[in-house]
C-alpha cells in the first residue's frame, strides 16, 4: 500500500509540472502570443521581455527595449494609457516617437479591451533590470521627431473593419494577419521610407533574409498549400512544402506555435485568398545547361545524403527541396544564405528536433554555390531563375560583415 | 577556496547516455538538475558537420573526439607482481569525452543481455555445480531480466533500434534471435539492409544448422521519430560510425535522441568544460552534500545537491568513488572491499579472416552495427558440460566501413610496404571479409581497479590503475570459439582463411574494444557489490553510480543496451521510491 501511495504521489507530481507548462494562456498572455511581442522583446538567451534584440533596418540598427515591469529600465512606471498609446500610436509617455520597427501601424487595430488584457499580463512579467540603448540609428534617422512627418505620410490609425461578404473566419484571419500578427512587417515590400507598398504580402527582403510571398501565388506563394498544410507549418514549423528557419523560426517559436488552432485556420483561409503578385511559372533552366550539370554533381556530393536524390527530404528532420516555395522566390537570398551559413529549424512542442544544416561556406566557391542552387531551384518540378555567382559573392561579403 | 553555488536537487557528473537519460527523467519529475561535463558542448551541425565528418585521419586515426591522456590518463599492468605504467595514449580502448560521451562515437549495437546473465552464479552453479566456476568470482546482479524488460524497451524506442525480435512474449519468431529473452514488443524499426558478406554468412550458418539474425542496430533503417518526439534520418550506410559523430542524424546518440528536448527545459542546465574533482561527503560519511569542480579557467566551485549521480564512463565512476571515499576499496589479496572489484573487459581475439577472388564486397557501403550474427555459441546457450570453460561469444559478419586508411586487408605473407603491398591491398579491398567473435569476460580475483600509488593527474589526484589479464577460462573459451569460426568460415568457401584466437598478456596498445565493465558492481549483498539493485551506493545513500561499472561480468555482446536499460531502471527507482523516502532503498 505504501509503495502504491508513493508511486501515485510521484505520478501526480510529474503530472502537475507537465500541466503547468501546458496551461492555457491567460487572455493577456494570448495577446502577447498573437502580437509576437517576445519575437523582438526577448533576446536569444535573454530574460523574457527584457529587450536587447538588435533589429537591422535599412536605416540602421534599432535595439528592442526592455518592457518588463522594472521601474527604471522597463515600463514599470507606465500607466495603462501610456501602454495603449505606445502600442497603438507609437508614442512613448515621455513624448518620444517610436520607430515603426515597433509595428504600431498594425497594432492600431487591436481593440482597447485586448490592450487592457495585455497590459494586465505585462504587469505579471518578472521585472528585469536591463538598460537598453534602443536608438543606434545614424543621423538623420536618429532624430525621432522625424517620425511625426512619417506618421503623417504613412500612418492611418483605425480599428479593424470587417469585410462584408466574407466569412467570420476570413475576417478573423484578416484581423490577425494585418493586425496583431503584423505579417506584413516582413512579408510586404516597403517604400523607400519603410512604409508598406500596395502589393501586400508579396515578399520582401530584410535583415539579410527574404520573407517569401505568402499570397495565393503558385509556386512562389502558398497557393499550392492546403489550409491544413499552413496550420501545421505555423504550429510545428514543418510542412511538406518547407520548414521554418531564420526569422520565421522565431515567429513560430514565440507566436504561431502557441496560437489556437481556430486562429491558425483563420490565418490560412485569409492568406489563401490573397491576390498573387504573379502566377507565371518561370521556365525551368534547360537540363543541358552547364550550370545545371555542374550543380547536379555538387548536389550528389554534398546534399543527397540528407535531402535525397528525389529532393523530398525526410519529414521532421530534412526539409524538402522539391516544391519548396522558399527556394522558388525570385530572390535566391535565403537559399544562398543557408548554404553559406547553415540554418537551424525551429524547435516546437510538436517537432522538438530542431535539426541544423551545416555551413558550406568553407567548402564551396561562389560559382559552385550558384550552380548548385540553380540545379536545386530547377529540379524535381522546381522552376526559378538561375543564380549568379555575383549574388553569392555579395551575400558572402555581407555575412562576413556580421550583419 | 571553492566558491559555494546555489543548491540543486540533482547534480550529475557527465552528460553522456546515462547522464542524459537521468536528467531527462528527473527533470520530468520536476527536479532542478545540473550536469557537470568535463568535455566540450557538441552538436551535430557544428561538431559532426557533414562536410568534414568523413575525415578518417582526424577522427579515426588522431581520435579527435576521444578523451586525451593529458586530461586523464590511466596506468596498467597485467598482474599484481608488476609495476603499473601510465598508458601514454588511449589505444586498447577509447573513452569518450564531451557532451554525448561514448554515445557519440559508438557503432550502435544495441543488445539485451540474456535472462540467465543477470543470475550467472546461480544459473551456472545449478547447471554445472560450484566446482565448474570455482576459479571465477561470479555474482548475481540483484536485478532480473524481467524487472529490466521495460527499461530495455524504453531505451530501444528512444534510440530507434533496427532489428528483428526472436522472442515476442515467449513466442519464438522466425528470423530473429531464438535464444534471446522475451520482448514485450517488436523492435521499433525493421533490420538494416544486409550487405553481401552478411548474406553469405547467414546462408552458410543456416546450412550448418545455426540461427543467424540481423544484429540490433541503433542506426536507422528508416526515418524515425522517437518516443520523445525527436526525429532521426535514415542511415546512408556511409561507413563513418565508430569513432565519428553521425553527421546524418542516423545513429542514436544523446544529441539525436534526448538533448533536443532536455536542453529546452528550464529546470535543466549543463556546465561544459567543468571537471568534477571530488564528491564531498557529510561528516558521518553516509550522505554526500556536494561536488567540487573546476572550470576551464581553473576556478573551483562547490555545487551542493540532494542527489549526486555519477554518470561518467564506468572507469571514471570507479575512480571518483575511490577519490571521494565512497565505499570500500577492493583488495585482491583478501578479496574484501567492493570498489574496483570484478573489473572485466571483452575477449576479442577470435576471428576468421576470409580472402576471396572476384568478389565485390563493397565494404565502403557500411554502417556501425550492420552485421548478421548468431548466438549458438554465446553465454550458456550451448552445453558447457563437456567443455573446460563457461561463457561464450556472439559470432558475426558484416561491413561497418571500408575507410581508406584503416581498411587495408592483405593476405598472410604480403610484404608490409612497397609495390607488392600496394598490389595486394588493391586486389584484396573488394575480396576480404571476416567472421568475428565478441567474447565474454568473466571476473577473477586478480583483475581489479584501484588508485595508482605513483602517478597523478594535472590536479594532483592519483590516476586509476587497471590490473588485468585475460583469465584462463576466457582464453579456453576463445580457443573453442575459434574452432567454431573456422567451421563457419570454411562453409563460406574462401580461397584462403586465417584463424586467430585471444592470447595471454593483455596489451594496451592495439585497439580491442571500449567495453570496460565492473568496478562498481551491482548486487543483492553489500559485501560483494558496491551498489544495490537500483545502482545506489550501499555506503552513501544519495549517490547513484550509473553505467557499465555496475556489470558483475561482461558478456559476449556490446554493453550499451544494458547501460541504457539500467539508467532507466535507476531513474524509475529514484522517481518512484527514493524521492518519496530518501535513504537506502535496500537494507544493507
Amino acid at each position: 500500500m505504501k509503495q502504491w501511495v508513493l508511486a501515485f504521489l510521484a505520478v501526480t507530481a510529474a503530472a502537475t509540472s507537465a500541466r503547468a507548462a501546458d496551461a492555457p494562456a491567460s487572455p493577456g498572455r494570448y495577446q502577447a502570443v498573437l502580437g509576437d511581442c517576445e519575437g523582438c522583446h526577448t533576446a536569444p538567451g535573454g530574460k523574457p521581455f527584457a529587450g536587447g534584440t538588435v533589429l537591422e533596418t535599412p536605416f540602421g540598427k534599432i535595439v528592442s527595449p526592455n518592457i518588463t515591469s522594472d521601474r527604471d529600465t522597463g515600463i514599470g512606471s507606465w500607466s495603462e494609457n501610456d501602454f495603449r498609446r505606445a502600442v497603438k500610436e507609437g508614442l512613448s509617455p515621455n513624448g518620444k516617437r517610436l520607430y515603426p520597427a515597433m509595428p504600431y501601424p498594425a497594432y492600431a487595430m487591436i481593440p482597447d479591451a485586448d490592450i487592457t488584457a495585455l497590459w494586465r499580463y505585462m504587469k505579471t512579467v518578472a521585472p528585469v533590470r536591463h538598460d537598453v540603448q534602443s536608438n543606434l540609428l545614424p543621423f538623420p534617422f536618429n532624430i525621432r521627431t522625424g517620425m511625426a512627418l512619417w506618421n503623417w505620410l504613412n500612418f492611418k490609425p483605425g480599428s479593424f473593419a470587417p469585410t462584408e461578404g466574407k466569412s467570420a473566419e476570413w475576417n478573423r484571419g484578416a484581423y490577425l494577419v494585418t493586425g496583431p500578427g503584423h505579417c506584413g512587417a516582413c512579408h510586404t515590400p516597403k517604400t523607400l521610407l519603410g512604409a508598406d507598398r500596395a502589393a501586400a504580402l508579396t515578399g520582401a527582403s530584410l535583415q539579410g533574409w527574404f520573407a517569401p510571398e505568402i499570397t495565393s501565388a503558385q509556386p512562389r506563394g502558398i497557393g499550392g498549400w492546403s489550409a491544413t498544410d499552413i496550420v501545421t507549418y505555423l504550429k510545428t514549423g514543418w510542412s511538406s512544402h518547407g520548414v521554418a528557419s531564420g526569422p520565421m523560426a522565431e515567429v513560430v517559436e514565440h507566436s504561431t506555435s502557441q496560437m489556437a488552432d481556430t486562429d491558425l485556420t483563420a490565418i490560412a483561409v485569409y492568406l489563401k485568398d490573397r491576390p498573387a503578385s504573379q502566377n507565371i511559372v518561370v521556365p525551368a533552366v534547360a537540363r543541358n545547361d552547364p550550370a545545371l550539370q555542374s550543380g547536379a554533381k555538387l548536389y550528389q556530393n554534398n546534399c543527397v545524403g540528407c535531402h535525397g536524390a528525389d529532393g523530398k527530404g525526410e519529414h521532421l528532420i530534412f526539409p524538402p527541396l522539391a516544391g519548396n516555395a522558399v527556394l522558388m522566390q525570385a530572390s535566391a537570398e535565403n537559399p544562398i544564405r543557408i548554404v553559406l551559413a547553415g540554418a537551424q529549424s525551429v524547435s516546437t512542442k510538436a517537432a522538438p528536433t530542431s535539426p541544423s544544416m551545416p555551413s558550406f561556406a568553407w567548402k564551396l566557391s561562389d560559382a559552385e554555390i550558384a550552380d548548385l542552387l540553380t540545379y536545386v531551384r530547377n529540379s524535381w518540378g522546381n522552376s526559378s531563375p538561375p543564380v549568379a555567382a555575383e549574388s553569392v559573392t555579395k551575400i558572402r561579403a555581407s555575412l562576413r560583415g556580421g550583419s | 577556496m571553492a566558491q559555494l553555488l546555489p543548491h540543486k536537487d540533482v547534480v550529475i557528473m557527465g552528460l553522456g547516455w546515462t547522464g542524459s537519460i537521468l536528467a531527462q527523467e528527473l527533470t520530468d519529475a520536476g527536479l532542478n538538475v545540473v550536469a557537470i561535463e568535463r568535455g566540450p558542448w557538441r552538436d551535430t551541425a557544428t561538431d559532426f558537420n557533414i562536410g568534414y565528418m568523413p575525415d578518417e585521419l582526424r577522427f579515426a586515426v588522431r581520435k579527435d573526439l576521444f578523451l586525451q591522456p593529458a586530461l586523464e590518463a590511466m596506468t596498467m599492468r597485467n598482474d599484481v607482481s608488476q609495476t603499473a605504467l601510465p598508458m601514454r595514449d588511449y589505444s586498447s580502448f577509447l573513452p569518450g569525452s564531451g557532451v554525448g560521451g561514448a554515445g557519440v562515437h559508438w557503432n550502435g549495437f544495441n543488445w539485451r543481455f540474456f535472462p540467465n546473465e543477470f543470475e550467472t552464479k546461480t544459473h551456472l552453479t545449478k547447471r554445472y555445480g560450484a566446482k565448474k566456476i570455482a576459479e571465477l568470482q561470479l555474482e548475481d546482479w540483484g536485478v532480473t531480466y524481467d524487472e529490466l524488460e521495460q527499461s530495455y524497451d524504453r531505451f530501444e524506442y528512444v534510440c530507434g533500434t533496427s532489428g528483428k525480435a526472436g522472442n515476442l512474449k515467449g513466442q519464438i519468431i522466425e528470423g530473429g534471435n531464438p535464444f534471446e529473452g522475451p520482448r514485450s514488443r517488436e523492435y521499433p524499426l525493421p533490420p538494416l539492409k544486409m550487405p553481401y558478406t552478411s548474406t553469405m554468412f547467414s546462408q552458410a550458418a543456416k546450412e550448418l544448422g545455426f540461427h543467424p539474425f540481423p544484429l540490433p542496430a541503433s542506426n536507422m533503417s528508416k526515418p524515425y521519430v522517437n518516443s520523445l518526439g525527436v526525429a532521426m534520418g535514415e542511415c546512408t550506410y556511409c561507413g563513418y560510425c565508430e569513432r565519428f559523430g553521425c553527421a546524418n542524424y542516423s545513429k542514436a546518440a544523446p544529441q539525436t535522441t534526448i538533448l533536443p528536448v532536455l536542453m529546452k527545459k528550464a529546470n535543466f542546465e549543463v556546465r561544459t568544460e567543468c571537471e568534477v574533482l571530488k564528491v564531498n561527503l557529510r561528516p558521518d560519511g553516509k550522505t554526500a552534500k556536494s561536488v567540487t569542480y573546476v572550470d576551464a579557467a581553473g576556478r573551483e566551485f562547490e555545487q551542493p545537491g540532494d542527489i549526486i549521480l555519477l554518470c561518467g564512463y564506468g572507469l571514471m565512476n570507479v575512480r571518483m568513488m575511490l577519490l571521494s571515499g565512497i565505499g570500500h576499496p577492493y583488495d585482491p589479496g583478501t578479496g574484501k572491499g567492493q570498489v574496483g572489484r570484478n573489473y572485466c573487459y571483452q575477449t576479442q581475439g577470435s576471428a576468421a579472416r576470409l580472402f576471396y577472388e572476384g568478389k565485390h564486397f563493397n565494404p565502403f557501403v557500411g554502417s556501425g552495427a550492420l552485421s548478421s550474427g548468431l548466438d549458438d555459441f554465446n553465454s550458456d546457450v550451448f552445453d558447457h558440460g563437456p567443455l573446460d570453460f563457461v561463457g561464450g561469444a556472439n559470432v558475426s559478419c558484416g561491413t561497418s566501413n571500408g575507410r581508406p586508411i584503416g581498411n587495408r586487408p592483405t593476405p598472410p605473407g604480403t610484404p608490409r610496404w612497397g609495390n607488392a603491398w600496394k598490389k595486394a591491398t588493391a586486389e584484396t579491398y573488394q575480396n576480404a571479409t571476416a567472421v568475428g567473435a565478441q567474447g565474454s569476460s568473466y571476473p577473477v580475483r586478480g583483475n581489479y581497479l584501484d588508485l595508482d600509488p605513483t602517478y597523478k593527474d594535472r590536479h594532483g589526484r592519483p590516476l586509476l590503475r587497471i590490473t588485468f589479464d585475460f583469465p584462463d577460462n576466457d582464453l579456453r573459451m576463445s580457443h573453442y570459439l575459434s574452432q567454431q569460426l573456422a567451421k563457419i568460415g570454411k562453409a563460406m568457401n574462401p580461397k584462403q582463411m586465417v584463424v586467430s584466437q585471444a592470447a595471454k598478456g593483455w596489451n594496451s596498445v592495439p585497439y580491442q574494444t571500449t567495453h570496460n565493465t565492473g568496478g562498481a558492481t551491482m548486487g543483492a549483498k553489500p559485501d560483494t557489490s558496491a551498489v544495490n539493485k537500483f545502482l545506489q551506493s550501499w555506503d552513501v545513500s544519495n549517490v547513484f553510480v550509473l553505467g557499465a561499472s555496475a556489470f558483475q561480468q561482461n558478456e559476449g555482446r556490446n554493453p550499451t543496451g544494458t547501460v541504457g536499460a539500467l539508467a532507466y531502471w535507476a531513474a524509475q527507482a529514484i522517481r518512484e521510491r527514493y524521492l518519496k523516502q530518501p535513504g537506502a532503498l535496500v537494507p544493507a
